[in-house]
């Protein structure tokens, strides 16, 4: 097969290089040259002004929070999962990936109405006698949206490296001495390593660049680097800028990646 | 004591997940044009769900990106997974690594960049961007789920299929391609589901006319959802939900079950 792999190859490093490369390199390029075509490093540096600043904490804070709640929700629930018979794999995997068959935006949306003033929720919380609760158009509404939507994304990897987990590692363990919570931090944890980074990557990327869960969940004042970027783009047209922003946010991406890479070598942790 | 509490963890769990979905699904049957109050059952959304031709046009075109990409993708995927499989180490991982730049990226990121690409030469914004940009994030999901299969393929089979007299096309399709099947398989339905799913990288790539369901969507949000849409969305995930479990208790579903098992 060697031979002919060189033009079996070619369509797909052809359009790697048109979509992939290509394309990346234009955000380079507009984020390091200014309107007149000048080399300028002043895209960049824009992250620094207060608005753009506080844009960035505030996703950074957000997404980090969402993702370790998705984390500690979703530990104990793969655990769970993977101590579940063998055959009912396939249809742990679909009960997360069905929610997406319904719209993302509209599930999102779908919270504005569970969590409103006079929603269901706040309906049911009432007739418990328990105090209401008023989140919607916060921060607390839009890390709700972000665990919400992207906790499927932690429980897969998570469930697939837990249960690749050879049971008589666990009962030699066992056999050997150690207790429950011995086990679990010195054989079940170490030996999930690959499929919580790539949880980790796959919440926090998505959580740190969105700009539809806090259009839609946290009203209109409050703006993460996605909204400032998705404007410069779509109402701005200062697509420079915008594209400078995106380099500084490609640098946590990246960052991320060099996580994965590290600790993650052969992919272990994908979602399928 | 502590089944019970798997039990319960796990149904509150499901109840997160599912409950905006069951509200989506009330909303579909509410008279009242708000969301915000309940004016009493009705059907008359499904019913005028047709006529509206804004949505239907909004679903066609989401549902021949879907498929078209989906397809492409799959085939190119597939294609790059064998060629792949002959490659030197290096190049190979170096070929994945770019493989998983719309993976790890963020949308937005792949989004602006494949609109600065399409400004750049000249692309008519359209179907067409929306239809290469699907393409390009679905076929890593491909790659994904197909390169697992190769790497456990036996390549003798393939060497005696040849030194047996078949040509070359005739040993793929009836030594490798079989094996590869569910790998294909799951690769093609996650990228359907992604290519279905997505609204960030189809809001920049898109031109002004063109819309999907959730560019729709999201240029009602600000107007109020058109209780329509609602009843679209219920329709497609009962259909899908029915479809999979027609898949998951039909006699041939059996087999499918048994490949996942394997992975």
């Amino acid at each position: 097969m060697t031979s002919k792999s060189k033009w079996l190859s070619a369509p797909y490093v052809l359009w790697s290089v048109v979509f992939i490369i290509i394309p990346l390199g234009m955000i380079f390029y507009y984020g390091l040259t200014d309107k007149t075509g000048a080399f300028t490093l002043e895209n960049i540096t824009a992250i620094m002004t207060a608005e753009h600043r506080k844009a960035l904490w505030l996703s950074l804070l957000l997404s980090l929070i969402s993702t370790l709640i998705c984390f500690l929700l979703a530990y104990p629930l793969a655990m769970i999962l993977a101590n579940m018979k063998v055959s009912q794999h396939s249809f742990i995997i679909l009960i997360f990936i069905l929610p997406m068959w319904m719209n993302f935006l509209l599930r999102t949306l779908a919270w504005q109405t569970l969590l409103e003033k006079s929603g269901v929720i706040n309906s049911v919380l009432t007739f418990l006698h328990l105090p209401n609760i008023n989140i919607i158009n916060t921060p607390y509404a839009i890390v709700l949206g972000m665990v919400y939507n992207f906790l499927p994304f932690m429980v897969l990897p998570l469930y697939n490296a837990l249960s690749k987990i050879d049971e008589n590692v666990i009962n030699a363990a066992r056999d050997l001495g150690a207790g429950s919570v011995h086990t679990f931090f010195r054989i079940i944890l170490p030996l999930s390593v690959p499929g919580i980074i790539s949880g980790i990557t796959m919440v926090f990327v998505p959580a740190l660049t969105t700009f539809v869960i806090s259009t839609l969940l946290g009203g209109s004042k409050i703006l993460l680097i996605g909204n400032v970027i998705e404007q410069e783009f779509t109402q701005a047209s200062n697509w420079h800028l915008g594209s400078g922003l995106s380099i500084v946010l490609m640098i946590f991406i990246i960052l991320n990646m060099i996580a994965s890479a590290v600790f993650d070598k052969d992919g272990e942790g994908g979602i399928l | 004591m502590r089944n019970a509490a798997r039990k319960v963890y796990i149904a509150l769990i499901f109840i997160f997940l599912y409950a905006p979905i069951v509200t989506l699904m009330v909303l579909s049957f509410n008279a009242s044009k708000t969301r915000a109050k309940w004016g009493g059952f009705t059907l008359k959304w499904y019913s005028s769900l047709f006529q509206n031709r804004d949505i239907m046009e909004a679903l066609v075109n989401t549902l021949l990106i879907a498929v078209i990409s989906s397809l492409a993708a799959t085939v190119i995927g597939t294609i790059a997974c064998v060629a792949m499989s002959g490659m030197k180490r290096r190049t190979r991982s170096v070929l994945l690594g770019v493989t998983n730049i719309p993976m790890l990226n963020a949308d937005i990121v792949t989004g602006i960049s494949l609109m600065l690409l399409f400004i750049s030469f000249g692309f008519r914004f359209g179907f067409g961007t929306i239809l290469l940009s699907h393409i390009t994030f679905n076929i890593p999901y491909v790659i994904l789920s197909v390169m697992p299969r190769m790497k456990q393929l036996n390549p003798s089979t393939y060497e005696a299929a040849l030194d047996l007299g078949a040509s070359h096309m005739t040993a793929f399709f009836k030594v490798i391609f079989p094996d590869l099947l569910p790998g294909i398989l799951s690769g093609f339905l996650m990228a359907f589901t992604m290519s279905l799913d997505d609204f960030i990288i189809t809001h920049f790539t898109k031109g002004a006319g063109v819309d999907t369901l959730s560019t729709k969507i999201y240029t009602e949000v600000k107007k109020g959802i058109k209780p329509e849409m609602y009843a679209l969305s219920t329709i497609i995930f009962v259909t899908v939900l029915l479809l999979l479990i027609l898949v998951n208790t039909a006699p041939g579903g059996k087999n499918d079950n048994k490949d996942n098992k394997e992975q």
